[in-house]
């Protein structure tokens, strides 16, 4: 601020750095505040201190070679980022995939989503001050569904587990128990999550009415994802474009009244419930046995330097627990993709943190930061 | 200064307790050692995993994750530093307390790892901050995070209190941060701590593009046409190729020295 503030009339504000080391930034993100007292006046985020130059790799190494890097985007939910890349690959290609791998594939991706959601309510009380007790709860059953991931691919967070044209294996001896105990005793942690949660005042009075977002700016931010359907715009990729096989599974979408905090938050308790769903009917769908790559995919897997998709562009997109997640592939029908742009839905949705945070205190920011989930992997790539 | 271990029991058969107070400090200081509440990117998530309840830090006293770095005697760099982001990293180093140790948890803080081709990714945080503990992995497991903090706590009770740098007045704990030039980073690294290899070329040609300058391998001396041993008659030697004998009689530099 100029030196003539202290003299005139005009308000005194205070400029605020928070970040990029800040408990309550999901990762190195800083915000740029400036202050009337307590009210924020002016928000401008800063990105870019983990811009590891993702797009700029993949366009110089082959097609397979890209997906463990997928894998570090979101690093929360691996398994959707393969999801998003392999179906962008296939539509590029015209690979087709299996019955069965079309299974295995949604049983992670819901996996994965229940895995995003619940830690996200566990960061964003740890944001609102309860500190670090909901996240323990939800790292308990973080780990229970990684127990599975390690079993079924290797590893426990950077999965790299899908295959143009299927996956990269069958699903363990004693798989389908672990799952089917995660998803019979899943509901019965929301309970006790909620019980301790959704009716707590301190929660409620922090949370509703802060961050209001509404309908119209947040279709014409294009944000995606839970906080779009907070704010009561009923849009979903698994409905809307009915990708792999999710129409064959009868789920609702949660929609939000307010859009405030609040909302988001039990919309994402909602839609792990919806989750929950899908995973019964898929236990019970699931044939028992199959090919789980086909013909196509292994010829590209067999040798992944030497493979090359025909020349051309494809879009290939997938509802990621955190919005919209696509990839933008360009082929020259070389074997490295000629463009490859990632469509990051958090990068997209943290655009309109300003207009949310206009107005509110600066303890609210941290929360509304926190409920548009975001993780800078994926927000700088 | 170790105690005769014999006479040390008969004492505490009869309720006596004989220690130095090196040990008894060095028990003091790696039994709650604080770390930096600070994740960078992906092996924050495993970092946090270690601090909840499944695998539980506390049982080695480092439960509490300080969020200032005044407070705190460990920092973890948990994922890829980046050159935006390598000057706060210093900047957080400098400003804890002595005595403090860093642990480099994962392929990206230790080299880049995946990344280390990128054009913003810093090679290995140890080229501006010393570096205690290496963690491989990506991301490390968190058992291999508990055993890193169980070898970091071996080598505190190694340590002798008054040769310890951090409590030397003439030694200074504090090292420069550094700067976003025109050239990426500058400088490039601190020269009290790390050495670069000292065969890898200074400048990137086209020629000898991350390759080391190693002598060409001298020409076969048997006839132009004839196969080597154990290789097919078609693929003779390539010409940047590297003699094997000569890899092996060249040890490499190396790469880091604390």
């Amino acid at each position: 601020m100029s030196d003539t503030a202290v003299h005139s009339q005009e308000p005194q504000l205070l400029e605020v750095s928070i970040g990029p080391q800040h408990p309550s930034t999901h990762g190195v993100f800083r915000m740029n505040v400036v202050l009337d007292g307590e009210t924020i006046v002016k928000l401008k985020p800063v990105m870019g201190y983990l811009h590891r130059n993702h797009e700029q790799l993949a366009e110089n190494m082959s097609y397979l070679a890209s997906m463990p890097y997928t894998d570090r985007l979101d690093y929360i939910c691996s398994m959707t980022n393969n999801f998003a890349y392999a179906m962008a690959v296939e539509k590029l290609a015209g690979i087709d995939v299996p019955e069965r791998a079309q299974y295995i594939r949604v049983l992670m991706a819901e996996l994965t989503r229940l895995i995003n959601h619940t830690l996200l309510v566990g960061f964003l009380l740890n944001d609102l001050g309860a500190f670090f007790t909901p996240t323990l709860y939800a790292f308990r059953e973080r780990e229970k569904i990684l127990d599975f991931f390690e079993a079924t691919a290797g590893s426990r967070m950077m999965c790299n587990y899908f295959r143009f044209g299927g996956v990269k294996a069958d699903l363990p001896a004693g798989g389908m128990e672990q799952v089917k105990e995660i998803v019979k005793n899943y509901s019965r942690f929301l309970d006790e999550f909620e019980r301790l949660l959704t009716s707590n005042e301190i929660l409620r009075s922090r949370c509703q009415n802060v961050g209001i977002l509404s309908k119209e700016l947040a279709v014409n931010a294009s944000i995606t994802g839970p906080i779009l359907r907070a704010s009561g715009v009923n849009y979903d990729i698994r409905k809307v474009d009915k990708y792999s096989i999710y129409d064959r599974f009868e789920f609702k979408v949660p929609l939000g009244k307010v859009g405030d905090v609040y909302d988001r938050y039990y919309v994402r308790i909602l839609e792990m419930r919806e989750s929950i769903k899908i995973l019964q009917q898929l236990l019970k769908q699931m044939p028992e046995k199959g090919e789980i790559l086909s013909a196509k995919g292994a010829a590209a897997a067999k040798s992944p330097r030497m493979w090359k998709p025909p020349a051309g562009d494809a879009y290939g997109r997938i509802e990621s627990p955190k919005g919209e997640l696509g990839f933008y592939l360009v082929s020259d029908g070389s074997p490295k993709p000629y463009r490859y742009h990632v469509r990051p839905p958090s990068f997209i949705n943290i655009t309109i943190l300003e207009d949310m945070c206009l107005g509110q205190k600066v303890a609210d920011a941290i929360v509304i930061l926190g409920s548009v989930d975001i993780v800078l992997g994926e927000v700088d790539r | 200064m170790a105690i005769d271990e014999g006479l040390n029991n008969e004492l505490q058969k009869r309720g006596i307790f004989v220690t130095t107070l090196n040990d008894l400090y060095n028990w003091g200081r790696r039994s709650s050692i604080w770390p930096l509440q600070f994740g960078l990117a992906c092996c924050a998530i495993e970092m946090i995993a270690t601090a909840c309840a499944k695998y539980d830090i506390a049982r080695f006293g480092a439960e509490l994750f300080r969020p200032s770095p005044r407070q705190a005697d460990l920092m973890i760099v948990a994922g890829t530093v980046t050159k935006k982001m390598a000057p706060m990293v210093v900047r957080l180093y400098n400003q804890m307390p002595e005595p403090k140790y860093v642990i480099s948890m994962g392929a990206c803080a230790i080299s880049g790892g995946p990344f280390r081709d990128g054009y913003n990714v810093l090679k290995g945080i140890d080229r501006y901050i010393p570096v205690d503990v290496h963690i491989p992995g990506c991301p490390p497991r968190p058992e291999a995070l508990l055993d890193g903090l169980i070898k970091l706590q071996k080598k505190i009770d190694s340590q002798k209190i008054d040769q310890m740098d951090g409590y030397r007045e003439e030694k200074s704990c504090e090292y420069p941060v550094p700067q976003y030039g025109k050239k990426g980073l500058e400088p490039r690294h601190n020269p009290d701590f790390f050495t670069p290899r000292l065969d890898w070329p200074e400048k990137n040609t086209k020629d000898n593009l991350r390759m080391p300058n190693y002598k060409p391998a001298p020409a076969p001396a048997r006839a132009a046409g004839s196969p080597l041993p154990g290789q097919a008659a078609t693929g003779g030697p390539s010409e940047q190729g590297v003699a094997p004998a000569q890899l092996a009689a060249q040890p490499p530099a190396s790469e880091q020295g604390q």
